[in-house]
């Protein structure tokens, strides 16, 4: 092709000069100006005003900030160096981390489904444009919303327990999936679904013959990536909602009995939990790819 | 799915594609449904009554969860409030993203640093992304109180390890050609990292520092709470003074910040990637 080209066109200049760009002064430009490079250093530069001007704002109350950080850091050596176990038990804690565990899986799962169904709708090259429109404007408010905010707001509904922190928990994790099975559906060959059009089938025979066997790898990577995040959500909902788990007997133990022993000890737990998590995810992605 | 498999003749002792594709998915649905049974026992979790629970729920919040004329009065403390959380957020992305590109540097293979400096900087990041950050928000609530730095230092420690990681495998991906080429040249290593490694990473890092600030955003929600400071705090406050419609009118400003942000990083991203 590249040949045809050329032989076309008049014969290459090689004077090499007149393609270096030069300063006023003489000297070789080696920067070439951009777009891209203009929007950076704008995105920069508005990052630090914005950084400094909060800085300058922000209401300290006081407080003595040496004091402080070494207060923290001798606080940090008390929590990792003497963890111990006063008011809970080994299998207590083990067994509230299950809880953690129990309400991050009921959450992933619910929101894989809700998202298999919602990605079908929101992926380019299967939806028409307008009702993916409308999804992804719904999914992004649904996102927008911070877990707790929901976890809260459901806590109203059906009271405290398992069931408001599932449901907070699995608007987020729907959320978040159907953004990436949408994705994942969109990468797959564009051949298949067009082939299995032309040969007649049904919407749901394209969608379990073609993009559910092409796109499952990708997508339990990223349920798995999920289950992690909606761990730590679990973790976090059960601190600040006090919906139980090991998050409650993190915040129990800090803000109730001022224990950073115990703090140590729960947090040596979930550390421990947190790093298998991230272990098998790793295993799982390396096996899909 | 039979006619095919009639007509195509195949060896006895292979089976079809389609029998152990049906067997996998079997065996997947099982082993899912065994996860959810022990899940929803552990938890307590009801199934029906959390499916009744959401039409129950919009129906509450169709009814209670509306901004009135008193909320619309608090508007003026909600948003300096909001802005007070998103400035945080902002500050902690910038802080931590300039200590982790400099802290990320000796683990990545452009400074040619000696393997176990790379392993050490690899598991201080590690220590610090697994933290999670309400642990980081207790400890420090016992130093700082209820004060603005404490979810700034939660949200800092938890920020700078996720971001040194993904530096480390940013850079790694993004300049490995352009650093070879300028070591060739001769140049040293603060040489390489001044005129290689930045330029050639730098729309990369934006990109994951806008990530970071619409993440810390929504996390800083969380912290507040903790923390009884920012937008977080004041969403508590009206909630457990049962002031629902107050409530609701910080979640729709949540809500508008954080779409805000989005659509604006996305530009940002379109443009500068």
């Amino acid at each position: 092709m590249s040949e045809l080209d050329i032989a076309g066109q008049p014969p290459l200049s090689l004077e090499i000069s007149q393609y270096i760009r030069k300063t006023r002064g003489g000297k070789i430009k080696t920067a070439t100006k951009s777009r891209s490079d203009h929007a950076i250093k704008i995105t920069i530069f508005v990052l630090l005003t914005l950084t400094i001007y909060g800085f300058a704002t922000f209401n300290y109350k006081n407080v003595d900030i040496a004091k402080a950080l070494a207060g923290t850091w001798s606080n940090i050596k008390v929590l990792f160096g003497q963890p111990k176990l006063t008011y809970g038990t080994w299998g207590g804690s083990l067994k509230a981390l299950f809880v953690t565990f129990s309400l991050g899986a009921l959450a992933t799962i619910f929101g894989a489904i809700i998202a298999f169904f919602g990605s079908l709708l929101c992926a380019k090259n299967i939806a028409n444009s307008f009702v993916a429109n409308i999804t992804k404007s719904f999914v992004a408010f649904i996102r927008a919303v911070p877990t707790i905010l929901w976890v809260l707001i459901f806590t109203v509904a059906a009271g405290l327990g398992s069931v408001a922190a599932v449901i907070g928990l699995t608007f987020h994790s729907a959320g978040y999936l159907i953004k990436a099975y949408a994705e994942s559906i969109e990468e797959m060959d564009e051949g298949t679904i067009e082939a299995l059009k032309a040969s007649g089938a049904s919407f749901w025979q394209i969608v379990f013959q073609a993009i559910l066997p092409s796109s499952i790898s990708r997508m339990t990577a990223w349920t798995f990536l999920r289950f992690e995040i909606n761990f730590t959500n679990a973790l976090a909902v059960g601190a600040a909602a006090g919906v139980g788990g090991i998050g409650f007997d993190l915040y129990m133990a800090g803000n109730h009995y001022f224990d950073l022993r115990e703090l140590g000890f729960i947090t040596y737990i979930v550390v421990a939990a947190v790093i298998l998590l991230e272990m098998i995810a790793t295993k799982i992605k390396a096996t899909v790819r | 799915m039979d006619q095919t498999q009639e007509k195509a003749p195949r060896p006895q002792d292979q089976t079809s594609v389609f029998v152990t594709r049906k067997r996998t998915f079997t065996l997947a649905f099982l082993g899912v449904a065994l996860i959810f049974v022990i899940s929803a026992v552990a938890t307590d979790y009801e199934v029906i009554g959390g499916l009744e629970s959401i039409p129950k729920a919009v129906v509450w919040m169709a009814r209670h969860f509306i901004p009135d004329a008193k909320a619309w009065s608090r508007l003026p403390y909600i948003l300096s409030k909001l802005s007070e959380t998103a400035l945080v957020s902002v500050a902690v992305t910038v802080c931590a993203a300039i200590c982790a590109f400099f802290f990320s540097l000796p683990g990545t293979k452009t400074t040619k640093t000696a393997p176990w400096i790379a392993r050490i900087v690899r598991i201080i990041a590690a220590f610090f992304r697994n933290v999670p950050d309400i642990v980081w928000a207790i400890l420090l609530l016992f130093s700082f109180g209820e004060n603005i730095l404490t979810g700034f230092f939660a949200l800092f420690f938890a920020t700078f390890g996720m971001l040194t990681r993904t530096f480390i495998e940013t850079i790694d991906e993004v300049s490995a050609s352009c650093v070879e080429a300028l070591y060739a040249t001769g140049a040293t290593s603060l040489q390489t990292v001044f005129n290689g490694v930045i330029p050639s990473s730098l729309p990369e890092i934006v990109s994951w520092v806008l990530y970071m600030i619409e993440t810390n955003i929504r996390s800083s929600t969380l912290i507040g709470m903790l923390t009884a400071t920012g937008i977080g705090y004041l969403f508590d406050l009206y909630y457990k003074r049962m002031d629902y419609s107050s409530a609701s009118l910080v979640v729709i400003s949540i809500v508008i910040l954080v779409i805000a942000i989005e659509i604006l990083s996305n530009k940002i991203r379109k443009v500068i990637m």
